[in-house]
């Protein structure tokens, strides 16, 4: 279901932007934006770049050339990202998931909802000790927010587990429902499905459009499962050794030539 | 310094008989060596095996607990006193115009050391055990999946260092003539800091970390102040490491994110 | 069959330890006066010793290795006794009663030796606690922290010689240098992980103790500085015997504050960011964790304890020399909380109290003390990785709607 937007207002938008390590280019030229509402598909063979794209957007790296702009909703201007810190980048509305799951191994799964409330909340060392009456509050806003999400995304179950012991499909979604509690306007998943079944599956792509509907974010994802691609993205965007070689809505992509070289090699033509 | 105990203990046993002294240390050397292997292997097998799943600092505690024993072991079973050490190195004819710059067992340990880390270098690199240590040492899970017997090259890996640092103790004592129980953990800990100065995992770096560590306090004491030149050497080292986290010659470990 | 395959495990075992010891424990070297006396009754000891020994030994292990089988096919049912015993209202409300009347006579009733002991081990549950935030809570190996505990007692040895400034006025500015210079050391090692970390945090502690030892227009040098006054009470100086009762409650009350402090800094959004620190660095970061904020953050507080500990330590021993301040401090402080159990305040409050008062209780061994002590070590952390009260953390549950 399309949701209906007023006038191009990019969320994110990516010009040029290049990564090289030493002499190896790992992305080159990369154009990309994604508007406010959107679902966003960012595909390429293993390899491609597109880790790196993320790393770059979320701060891990500073980008070699290129600008990454973000403008928040109903904000004025939009800020040039290049070389902030992840922190910094998350504290500004941008949050993600990794492609090795990252979650506190240790810590339950309420708790690690909580650290993401962190960069939303501001008690200090005087508030640790004293205790007043803001933190206290600040700090039962925290669990109650963090019990609402892990609600939501339907880990209520789990909720005193350790991080380390829930099932694979569970862990991922623990990672969703951690991004989520920044409160972010951009949600960054990297290849949220990977190692899930058919079913699993198709409970993700339900999720991923609450998400995008009920909490207003919007979702750039990298995905490999193609079925789950075309099924949820309004566009698409394809790289190949660091390069944008295609982008369009699903439907362009599918009859791409280029894609399909990319994909399947030359030969299957 | 349990190999500069043993070897000092063979050199009094064996000086009695008047024997050639080079025979005497290679024999005292010999023996410290095997005794340390012996030594790292014991303890290998008591305080660290059990602790390999545990985290890291347990192991580190044990350690500890295990350098205090053996520093109280020798204490108890010898003495508390510095024993002097006889250099038995042999003045080569060869050295004498240069003996104002550099002495016989100058250069005696330097070339056992040039040579001992081409011979571990080549282990490490080459052969098939050094081969199996570095996997290990990397995952060892899947080592032991491999087929690998992890047991064995962990206690191989701890015989070698053992081996290593009986040398080190042998010559060192040589060099400065006096002996006693607590001589091994400022060594320990300054091999440490060689180890990471140079960059953990490279032998050429450990090499390299002892030498810069070593110049730096000799520079030290003879330029600036002989009080400070501990300082200098941990300023020097806090510098490094600040701008290459990783040592000198260390691989920076960039893990994927 | 069995036993007698034992047997000869234990036999092997014997012989190779006599192989092993013969060269120290059978020689006996005396290189000024040129003998060398072969002491064969050592040989003898060792082998029965070790023959029994090596069956205690394999009989623990094998116990062990049990123990941690069972605990890995029932995971979270099984809690530990100990921990079980630890959580129960009634014993803690019990022991703490106890614990509180015990403390409060405890001057009382044993000699003043004794006392001065236990106020020694009451500054090391500080330090303990203090290092286990920067160990324990946030994961940083920190091997050089002994220099803010010189730090504190150094300001206050001095600010005392020159200015005549009593324990109660430096007390805070010991914590404020402690937490200044925790800054300063903090810097630095924002970007080194592990052995690299605590290489360096060790090269710090040497250069404060080097300073001190070298800058005698400063520090007074390795004589140190002496007849620092005691802490008054109200302003009247007490004598010795008085002074030390008093020192004991001072810490006392230190000690409750400590625990006070670093208990709220655990349960808080502070101490959670630690956690997560220790975790996993990179998703800390992602989360929108300020790592050097974080860290800096560990490193002060952790140092403020020491610096405090430090103006206790001039005070009670009214003299304060570099000597006090080596490689072995930081050790040591680093055993209690590994020994205790990191991150949990009673495990560093047990590990405090078993590293110092044990050497204590040891004396009687005289001369084995310290090798005793070191196969303590060990053996503990052979059978108790995780410290004496392992893995409590209080971790945030969720019960139902009332919370």
């Amino acid at each position: 279901m399309r949701r209906e937007k007023n006038e191009r207002d990019p969320i994110l938008s990516v010009r040029r932007l290049g990564m090289s390590f030493g002499g190896l280019k790992a992305l080159d030229g990369i154009d990309l934006y994604v508007e406010r509402g959107e679902i966003v598909a960012l595909i390429g063979p293993n390899g491609a770049g597109k880790t790196t794209f993320f790393n770059c957007i979320s701060g891990i790296y500073a980008p070699t050339e290129g600008d990454i702009f973000i403008m928040k909703p109903q904000a004025g201007t939009a800020k040039r990202i290049n070389g902030l810190k992840p922190n910094q980048v998350t504290s500004k509305g941008l949050a993600r998931t990794f492609q090795n799951i990252r979650l506190f191994q240790n810590m339950t799964v309420l708790e690690n909802v909580m650290m993401g409330r962190h960069v939303r909340t501001n008690a200090g060392i005087a508030g640790a000790i004293f205790r007043n009456r803001k933190t206290r509050d600040e700090e039962k806003q925290i669990v109650e927010r963090s019990y609402g999400i892990i609600k939501k995304i339907g880990l209520a179950y789990y909720v005193n587990e350790c991080a380390k012991n829930l099932p694979y499909g569970a862990q991922r979604r623990l990672e969703i429902a951690r991004a989520i509690a920044t409160e972010p306007f951009l949600l960054l998943l990297d290849e949220p499905a990977a190692g899930m079944n058919p079913q699993e599956t198709k409970e993700l792509d339900m999720l991923i459009q609450r998400i995008r509907d009920e909490e207003n974010i919007s979702i750039l994802l990298i995905e490999h499962d193609m079925k789950l691609v075309m099924s949820i993205s309004e566009r698409i965007y394809v790289v190949d050794y660091g390069k944008k070689i295609a982008e369009g809505t699903p439907e362009e992509i599918k009859i791409n030539p280029e894609v399909i070289k990319a994909y399947l090699g030359e030969d299957a033509y | 310094m349990i190999g500069a105990f043993t070897a000092l203990i063979v050199i009094s046993v064996l000086m009695s008989t008047g024997m050639n002294p080079v025979a005497v240390i290679l024999i005292a050397g010999f023996v410290a060596v095997i005794y340390s292997c012996a030594y790292g292997f014991t303890l290998e097998k008591i305080a660290y095996k059990p602790l390999r799943n545990a985290p890291r600092l347990s192991a580190l505690i044990s350690a500890i607990g295990m350098s205090l024993f053996l520093q109280n072991y020798v204490l108890l079973a010898q003495t508390c006193d510095f024993l002097p050490f006889p250099n038995l190195i042999p003045d080569f004819e060869c050295i004498e115009p240069f003996a104002h710059i550099i002495g016989s067992t100058d250069v005696v340990i330097l070339v056992t050391t040039a040579v001992v880390m081409i011979i571990l270098t080549i282990l490490i690199r080459y052969t098939k055990i050094g081969k199996a240590m570095r996997a290990t040492s990397q995952d060892r899970v899947m080592a032991s999946l491999m087929g690998i017997d992890v047991n064995t090259v962990i206690s191989f890996t701890f015989i070698l260092g053992s081996a290593t640092a009986a040398i080190g103790g042998v010559l060192i004592a040589s060099h400065i003539g006096m002996i006693n129980f607590y001589i091994g953990f400022i060594a320990g800990i300054k091999a440490f800091v060689a180890a990471v100065l140079g960059g953990i995992g490279s032998l050429p770096g450990a090499v390299l970390g002892g030498f810069v560590l070593g110049w730096t306090e000799s520079f030290a004491t003879g330029y600036i102040s002989s009080d400070y030149e501990d300082v200098f050497a941990f300023l020097f080292l806090v510098l490094i490491l600040i701008f290459k986290p990783s040592g000198i010659l260390g691989r920076s470990e960039q893990s994927k994110v | 069959m069995r036993k007698f395959a034992e047997i000869r495990k234990s036999l092997y075992v014997a012989l190779w330890f006599i192989f092993l010891t013969f060269p120290i424990m059978v020689i006996r070297i005396n290189p000024l006066e040129k003998t060398v006396e072969w002491r064969w009754m050592n040989m003898a000891l060792v082998g029965i010793g070790t023959f029994f020994l090596s069956f205690l030994w394999r009989y623990l292990i094998s116990k062990k290795e049990e123990g941690s089988k069972r605990a890995e096919e029932k995971q979270n049912e099984k809690i530990s006794k100990l921990r079980r015993l630890i959580e129960n209202r009634k014993i803690i409300a019990g022991s703490v009663v106890a614990g509180a009347l015990l403390a409060a006579v405890f001057p009382f009733v044993v000699s003043l030796y004794q006392t001065n002991i236990m106020t020694t081990a009451l500054i090391y549950v500080m330090l303990g606690l203090g290092l286990n935030i920067v160990v324990g809570l946030a994961g940083l190996l920190d091997l050089g922290y002994v220099a803010f505990y010189a730090v504190g007692a150094y300001a206050y040895a001095l600010l005392n010689y020159h200015f005549g400034l009593n324990f109660w006025m430096v007390l805070p500015v010991g914590a404020a240098l402690g937490a200044l210079f925790g800054i300063l050391l903090g810097f630095p090692v924002l970007r080194l992980r592990g052995d690299y970390l605590a290489i360096v945090t060790l090269g710090f502690g040497e250069i404060i103790r080097l300073i001190l030892e070298n800058w005698n227009e400063f520090s007074f040098g390795p004589s140190g500085i002496s007849n620092i006054s005691r802490p008054p009470l109200f302003g009247i100086e007490l004598s010795v015997q008085n002074a030390t009762v008093y020192m004991y409650y001072i810490m006392i009350f230190l000690c409750l504050v400590t625990i006070f402090i670093v208990k709220r800094l655990q349960d808080s959004r502070i101490g959670r960011a630690w956690v997560a620190l220790r975790e996993d660095e990179v998703a800390c970061q992602a989360m929108g964790i300020d790592r050097t904020k974080t860290k800096l953050t560990a490193f002060a507080l952790g140092a403020t304890w020491a610096g405090m500990g430090g103006v206790v330590f001039a005070a009670k021993t009214t003299f304060v020399n570099p000597a006090s301040f080596t490689i072995w401090e930081s050790i040591i402080i680093l055993c209690i909380v590994v020994l205790g159990g990191m991150g949990s305040v009673i495990g560093v409050i047990t590990g405090a109290f078993i590293i110092i008062l044990l050497p204590e209780y040891l004396r009687v061994f005289s001369e084995f003390r310290m090798l005793m002590f070191g196969i303590i070590l060990v053996v503990m952390m052979v059978f108790r990785p995780g410290g004496i009260i392992s893995g409590v953390r209080r971790t945030y549950k969720f019960e139902g709607k009332n919370f």
